[in-house]
């Protein structure tokens, strides 16, 4: 009786997917107690941040594909209505204007947008009767590049480039044609010299240092410097845990949040690095399944998308730490300090137990 | 009919999208392999390198702070420079027992109570993670005899540092300004303009001043070293390294000497000049009294020094000549003048008879003249001269309130200057709309009156008033004052001189220009009202004295100088410009509870004059008054002012 009520319970959680998730948030809450300077009150602040982003993906787990499909609409444009809101009224902190201030409680609407982009491009396809044609592809570029721009003036790089990366997921499965993006790539890159020519010296200065740091190693280039000589000096088996002496003596800024990689590094060492990617690696194989597996064009392209953002988190946050890609700030998903990314997360991946779980009745109704 | 677009193929459809997640899911292959890569060589292939870096030594970036720009006056007297003095820091989170330390220390250095003061005023205002300097100025003796009982005292530092240094103390304070250590509010400024990592290393920034102004030129770029640091945060071995770029240095358009006479010649009175030359719009001299020494502020100001300042009654750290507003008094006739010529309301040969009073139609309420009984005949040239009330009373009361404010506008009154010093303050020029908005209440025609000879709401600094001064002086083109005359590059050593900048071309009529340039340099002549400031002047001046009053007079009262408290005597003004036919200096002098124009603030104005324009140095002893002095007492009878001495805020005037 009991195990039944459970497992009805449970019925629309992916076991698969679940596992690969609890074990790397313990993973994060291991290397966070380190990060922290074994802060218990920031690991339990981490833990609540979890408690309430799993009851949000069991809630969204539960929600039929169909009516997330149909708020798509609704939930894209109050993104782009708060994002005005923002650039309007918003508040300042650290000379980026993100949230917005309701009286009760603060908002960050380029959050929602992470989740409203991907349904909103997956809804327009999905209700395109024929194949899709260019006039298609173009709008759903102009609807991916409203919020983006008004996300790049807040200004939010990191987000701006994950929401880009999740519109662009759809549109490529949706079936962007390869010579458009071929002969797009060729253009921007044929561009980039006379775009370079306009730009003043300041900002060719700036786009310098965010590709090579290290040319401004008491600003920018201070992080990768330190980070890099974390995750080396982590070696291959790694410091050990609580060992890292970068980490612990102060050395690396925000270490328990976009940095917190370096502490991982440097403590768990290279096969910690490798499980980690692998653990990365059969989560994103489990949700490029789930889409391989889903019914509708809806649930297909959302799956899609929603699994290589996840990616693209993942591949900027570890690229930035270890030197290899600029330094936009994007968390290290399930293992970074902070609330908003870890319930953004989980939502999507609530999103695709729903895709996986409701299958039976998409495909009978 | 079929359809131009083809339906969709599901099962086609399904087909090309797992072609594309395949795709995708080669691209996530990809990026991991290039990740293992990256952590194959950082983890293995150059392990041993990061591992002494992390592990035996650690890598630290030291930021080399630039050298700040100096400043010097326009004949290179040197203002502002630095040089290098060894002091003793201590950074509190690294020190168990404060207190002990301070004392052991003190065995081998001499700490005074002012270090202890001044450090414990900056301990309270920094986090204690912060260098914060116990003693300055070390001698080597002591610096070495610290530096053999060093490693006593762990976060406690021997540095050796580039100070500022104000040669000439209390010379020109509030013009040069000054530097003091970087706070939380600069912090957020320059984080918010993207320059926090050139200010790494800096402990130092301008706070007021030229210092301020000019920040971002006078600092220059920071460089750094990469070095590798022992376990005690030594360094060990420089890695690399970036050479900071000094800062500019600039040179202003003041004269020092200058300054110094026109500084001494207020002795013991409070008030500000400004001295500007008409045709560069270059500032010669910029005094405001008292002054106080920037040097103080340069290693953190102590509680004493800073309540002394801050209390004191004289008001010390104002900025008078941009900061202090005060009625113009008749100092304001010349600019009435000529708006009254230029609209033609007044054309020449207007005379009035002046027999002590003027009254507005219909009512009986008397606006007097200064002088009892009046003037007699009086026309434009003669009303300068003498300043007379009533025949301005009468010309203000045709123009109207509206086209004497649009006309004066243009000689910058109610507006800043856009002088190269920020914190300046715009005065006030009173309009019937700016009344509603302010009182909610409609503009009465004896308030129009009263504006015609610089009294009522209208306030102005004595920047804006040296500056309409200069106007006037150079037939109405305006341009705009400035500190800065030139700025050398530390680097190539090359000076660029800065543009003068034409604010605006008044059309003015040559005829009314030279009306008013007769009644003005009547002023300095026998009868006018500042005739002992012209006497064996060499050159002619033009020049119209002014009283702005303290506190009110009612209708039926006399204003008896001795009776009132010196602190609510009248201010005194004179405005001036020489020579006359060919003006090289305009100037305004205002002497706060001075009296009369003509015999406070006239003489300070002359000697500025006399250097400036002849060479000749002040006589040591100030020989007795001249004979032929007229004493006028300029009060109107006006509506309740309340005369703002020292600005308290902006907003208050709207």
């Amino acid at each position: 009786m009991f195990s039944k009520l459970l497992q009805g319970f449970f019925k629309h959680i992916d076991s698969f997917l679940i596992s690969c998730l609890l074990f790397t948030m313990l993973v994060g809450l291991f290397v966070l107690y380190s990060a922290s300077g074994h802060s218990f009150e920031r690991v339990t602040s981490q833990l609540i941040n979890i408690a309430v982003a799993l009851v949000v993906m069991w809630l969204v787990a539960n929600i039929q594909p169909q009516q997330l499909e149909s708020i798509a609409v609704p939930a894209y444009i109050l993104g782009v209505v708060l994002l005005i809101a923002v650039t309007l009224f918003g508040d300042v902190s650290h000379g980026a204007r993100r949230w917005l201030n309701l009286g009760i409680t603060k908002i960050q609407p380029s959050e929602m947008m992470r989740i409203a982009m991907p349904m909103m491009l997956a809804w327009f396809f999905a209700k395109r009767e024929t194949s899709p044609r260019m006039t298609d592809f173009a709008i759903a570029a102009l609807l991916l590049l409203i919020p983006v721009a008004l996300i790049v003036k807040q200004p939010d790089l990191g987000t701006a480039l994950l929401i880009s990366a999740s519109g662009f997921f759809v549109l490529f499965l949706a079936g962007l044609s390869w010579k458009f993006l071929l002969g797009g790539a060729v253009s921007i890159g044929a561009m980039m010299p006379f775009l370079w020519s306009m730009l003043h010296d300041y900002q060719r200065r700036r786009i310098e240092i965010l590709i090579d740091p290290t040319q401004d190693p008491l600003g920018a280039g201070y992080h990768t410097i330190q980070a890099t000589i974390a995750l080396g000096s982590g070696g291959v088996t790694g410091k050990g845990w609580l060992n890292g002496t970068q980490a612990q003596l102060d050395f690396l800024p925000e270490r328990t949040t976009d940095f917190i990689f370096a502490v991982f590094g440097e403590e768990f060492g290279m096969i910690g690095n490798l499980m980690l990617l692998l653990l990365f690696s059969l989560l994103i194989a489990r949700g490029l399944v789930i889409a391989a597996q889903a019914r509708s064009t809806f649930t297909r392209l959302l799956a899609g998308s929603i699994t290589l953002t996840f990616f693209t988190y993942g591949f900027v946050n570890m690229g930035m730490v270890s030197g290899i890609l600029p330094v936009v700030g994007v968390p290290l998903p399930f293992i970074s300090y902070g609330g908003t990314s870890m319930v953004t997360l989980c939502l999507s991946f609530g999103i695709l137990m729903s895709i996986q779980t409701h299958k039976k009745l998409v495909a009978s109704g | 009919m079929k359809s131009r677009r083809e339906l969709k193929n599901y099962q086609n459809e399904q087909h090309n999208f797992k072609l594309r997640l395949a795709v995708l899911g080669l691209l996530v292959l990809i990026a991991f392999s290039a990740l293992t890569i990256r952590f194959y060589f950082l983890q293995i292939k150059r392990y041993d390198y990061y591992q002494t870096l992390a592990e035996n030594n650690r890598i630290s970036i030291v930021p080399i702070t630039p050298n700040r720009g100096l400043i010097s006056d326009r004949n290179g007297v040197v203002l502002a420079h630095n040089f290098f003095v060894y002091t003793l820091e201590i950074t509190p989170s690294k020190v168990e027992d404060l207190d002990t330390t301070i004392a052991e220390i003190a065995k081998l250095v001499e700490i005074s109570t002012v270090d202890m003061k001044r450090f414990n005023k900056q301990k309270d205002e920094s986090h204690n993670f912060e260098s914060i300097p116990l003693r300055t100025h070390l001698n080597e003796v002591e610096a070495a005899k610290f530096a053999v009982n060093r490693y006593r005292f762990p976060g406690v530092e021997l540095k050796s540092r580039l100070f500022r240094h104000y040669p000439l103390g209390k010379l020109g304070s509030h013009m040069v300004g000054y530097i003091g250590r970087i706070n939380d509010k600069d912090i957020e400024n320059l984080d918010e303009a993207d320059l926090l990592s050139n200010y790494k290393g800096s402990d130092h920034i301008g706070k007021s001043g030229i210092e301020q102004s000019y920040e971002s030129v006078l600092h220059g770029t920071t460089g750094f070293q990469q070095v590798e640091i022992d376990a005690d945060g030594r360094a060990v071995r420089v890695l690399s390294s970036q050479p900071p770029t000094s800062g500019n240095n600039l040179i202003l358009s003041v004269d020092s000497k200058l300054q110094e006479i026109a500084e001494t010649a207020f002795g013991e009175h409070r008030g500000a000049l400004v001295a500007i030359k008409p045709s560069t719009g270059e500032v010669l001299a910029f005094v405001s009294m008292p002054t106080f020494d920037p040097n103080l502020f340069v290693d953190g100001i102590d509680f004493d020094n800073w309540n002394a300042l801050n209390n004191s009654l004289d008001k010390p750290l104002i900025n008078r000549p941009l900061r202090g507003i005060y009625p113009p008094g008749s100092t304001f006739k010349p600019f009435s003048a000529l708006a009254g010529l230029e609209a033609g309301v007044r054309k020449p040969p207007f005379s009035i008879y002046d027999n002590g009073y003027f009254t507005l139609p219909n009512s009986t309420h008397r606006y007097r003249d200064w002088k009892p009984g009046g003037h007699g005949n009086v026309d434009m040239r003669r009303a300068i001269t003498i300043s007379c009330d009533t025949f301005f009373y009468g010309l203000a009361m045709e123009l109207g309130i509206v086209r004497l404010t649009n006309f004066v506008r243009h000689f910058g009154f109610g507006q800043k200057s856009g002088v190269d010093i920020s914190g300046e303050i715009a005065g006030l020029l009173p309009t019937p709309e700016w009344k509603m908005r302010r009182y909610k209440q409609p503009w009465y025609m004896g308030e129009t009156v009263i504006a015609g000879i610089g009294q009522g709401y209208t306030l102005v600094t004595p920047m804006q008033l040296a500056q309409a001064t200069a106007i006037l002086a150079n037939k109405g083109v305006a341009m705009r004052p400035r500190l800065v005359s030139a700025i050398t590059n530390a680097k190539t050593g090359a000076t660029s001189l800065t543009k003068p900048i034409v604010n605006e071309k008044i059309p003015l009529d040559e005829k009314n220009l030279e009306i008013v340039k007769l009644g003005m340099i009547d002023v300095t002549l026998p009868g006018g009202t500042a005739a002992s400031v012209g006497i064996n002047a060499g050159y002619s001046i033009a020049a119209k004295t002014g009283t702005a009053q303290v506190v009110g007079i009612k209708q039926n009262e006399k204003y008896n100088a001795k009776l009132i408290d010196e602190r609510h005597r009248d201010h005194a003004l004179f405005i001036a410009y020489a020579p006359a036919e060919e003006p090289k200096i305009a100037l305004a002098v205002i002497v706060e509870n001075g009296g009369h124009g003509g015999s406070a603030a006239g003489p300070i104005a002359r000697k500025v004059m006399d250097y400036y324009l002849l060479g000749k140095l002040p006589a040591v002893e100030v020989p007795a008054e001249s004979t032929i002095v007229t004493k006028p007492n300029e009060h109107a009878p006006v509506a309740p002012i309340k005369p703002i001495v020292n600005a308290p805020e902006e907003e208050h005037f709207d």
